[in-house]
């Protein structure tokens, strides 16, 4: 819950975060994120939420002029050290995009497989493929059509897709971007099922500014609010039960209450 | 009072408004017909006057002696064919990787001034062009080929290529981009398996687009392929080229051979069009995927 959870499989330490080189988006972030639960973070567009989350697998850093001071640590081991692989943390850490992007030019199996070391067996790859669409729970809808483009499917089916994608490579944590702010509410609902499924595995921390949606499936709330500078900073990190009935702080509770944001 | 001289002033405007509107319509829409009648002019015209001398022989035999009716241009058409095919092959892999470098890291003084010269050397003439290949490529060995006239197609083709294709990989989304990094691909392996793949029908229109713009130039091959008329293969030496073939014929005072000249200049646009459908096809993929 706080940065001082002992089994926390991720943690976050100090982080600050600057794009086009000098304009700082988040300042001194510190938390840690809970393992098997689903934390939130929210608040209103702005504060850096986004950009913490993006932070936490080094893809904040692949804009032009964009750089992190601080630590992100992945069970104790500082992903900004200078011996992390950062392709060895991106496939440790999966991330999901707020809009479905399937990749076009491969096949539905081609997808899911594309994270896969590319040495492995045909069978193999087949396998793991069936078992990430199907923790996806998108087995079923595509079984049939599994060489048929991304482009076949709906919105939902191809956010379902990305997931099983990332879920392919059995990362041990999962972050995702407002992953369902471009869907339905009935592929919202699926969406947010499967949250609450993979939840029992590893760790998902998801940025959303649909508060109804943290607390129908996160464990842990943050708030996080930009200053007068437009700097994102950490408001509050609790449960999410009371952060949405009894929170610590005033700003909080003004944005849960709807007054602003 | 005062209400009712607003009022009229208003509707006033708006009639001047709707008259200007018509008006602007009307010219823009005879500008466009213009354009277009002018087009179908040309296309007619060319039909007309060339479809009669295209036949079979026309398209496979070598030209007839000077004066001899029959005869045809199969040689300027294979010929024309190595050219442009040569120097595809040259200006497609290097504006490919040009256009690649751009896109991936276009920030900076050396990419722009890449681009601005890019820029300056697409509005070189042609004559220039080929100017250059006869300096560089056909003076030092003393006689004229098809190599040199490859070389100066290939500077052609280079800017057309670099750009389309830099706009493509451009116009790929960033969020593919992102999610292949974000799945632990290498820079590299994104770049080649997702991002270029993706921008593949892109390149693809550039590459014909780049084809059918020197496949009807003649001025460079004045003083580089020269023309020859007869059957040669040898890219190192001189080579029939049907541009070059209609030019011939077109000023020549014999009428079979002028005839020859509009069923060239037939063949050479039919050409430019049939590469320029495909590159709309190839464009579109949803079609092409049915």
């Amino acid at each position: 819950m706080n940065e001082t959870a002992v089994d926390a499989p991720l943690r976050v330490h100090d982080v600050s975060a600057y794009y086009n080189g000098s304009v700082k988006a988040i300042s001194a972030v510190s938390m840690a994120f809970a393992p098997r639960s689903v934390t939130a973070l929210m608040g209103p567009s702005g504060c850096g939420k986004t950009t913490l989350l993006r932070c936490l697998n080094r893809i904040h850093e692949i804009a032009p002029g964009a750089r992190v001071e601080g630590e992100v640590l992945l069970n104790g081991e500082n992903v900004y050290g200078p011996s992390t692989s950062v392709i060895e943390l991106r496939r440790r850490v999966g991330m999901v995009f707020q809009r479905p992007n399937p990749f076009p030019t491969l096949s539905i199996l081609g997808n899911v497989t594309s994270g896969l070391s590319r040495g492995m067996s045909r069978a193999h790859r087949m396998e793991i493929a069936e078992q990430a669409l199907d923790d996806a729970a998108l087995w079923d809808e595509v079984k049939d059509k599994l060489h048929a483009p991304p482009t076949a499917l709906s919105g939902g089916q191809q956010q379902r897709l990305c997931i099983a994608r990332a879920l392919a490579v059995e990362p041990e944590v999962l972050l995702m971007d407002e992953p369902t702010s471009s869907l339905d509410p009935i592929s919202t609902l699926s969406i947010e099922e499967l949250m609450t499924q993979l939840a029992e595995r590893f760790a998902i921390v998801v940025v959303t500014h649909n508060m109804q949606q943290a607390a129908r499936v996160s464990n842990v709330s943050a708030f996080m609010l930009a200053d007068e500078h437009g700097v994102g900073r950490l408001v509050e990190m609790d449960e999410t039960a009371r952060i949405f009935t009894k929170p610590k702080d005033k700003r909080t509770e003004d944005y849960i209450t709807g007054r602003f944001g | 009072m005062a209400a009712t001289v607003r009022q009229s002033a208003t509707s006033g405007n708006l009639r001047f408004r709707h008259a200007a509107s018509t008006a602007g319509t009307l010219v823009t829409a005879a500008c466009a017909s213009i354009g277009a009648a002018l087009l179908i002019l040309i296309l007619g015209y060319v039909a007309l006057a060339g479809f009669q001398a295209v036949n079979w022989s026309f398209l496979t035999q070598l030209p007839a002696p000077v004066g001899e009716p029959g005869g045809g241009v199969a040689n300027g058409i294979v010929g024309t064919l190595i050219t442009v095919g040569i120097a595809t092959l040259i200006a497609a892999p290097f504006g490919l990787l040009c256009g690649l470098f751009l896109a991936l890291f276009g920030r900076g003084w050396f990419p722009e001034t890449v681009r601005f010269l890019s820029d300056v050397l697409s509005g070189i003439p042609s004559i220039a062009i080929g100017l250059f290949a006869y300096v560089w490529l056909v003076a030092p060995v003393r006689h004229f080929s098809a190599i040199s006239a490859s070389a100066a197609f290939a500077m052609l083709m280079l800017p057309v290529i670099l750009r389309t294709s830099e706009e493509a990989i451009r116009s790929v989304p960033r969020t593919v981009r992102e999610g292949a990094l974000a799945l632990g691909l290498s820079e590299f392996s994104a770049t080649m398996r997702i991002v270029v793949p993706a921008a593949r029908p892109a390149i693809m229109t550039g590459l014909l687009l780049a084809i059918a713009r020197v496949t009807g130039e003649t001025a460079p091959l004045l003083f580089t392929a020269f023309g020859s008329p007869f059957w040669n293969l040898d890219p190192t030496q001189p080579m029939a080229q049907l541009p070059l073939q209609v030019f011939t014929y077109a000023i020549s005072p014999y009428k079979s051979w002028q005839q020859q000249a509009w069923a060239g200049a037939l063949l050479l646009i039919l050409a430019v069009l049939v590469l320029n459908v495909t590159a709309r096809l190839v464009l579109n993929p949803r079609r092409a995927r049915r």
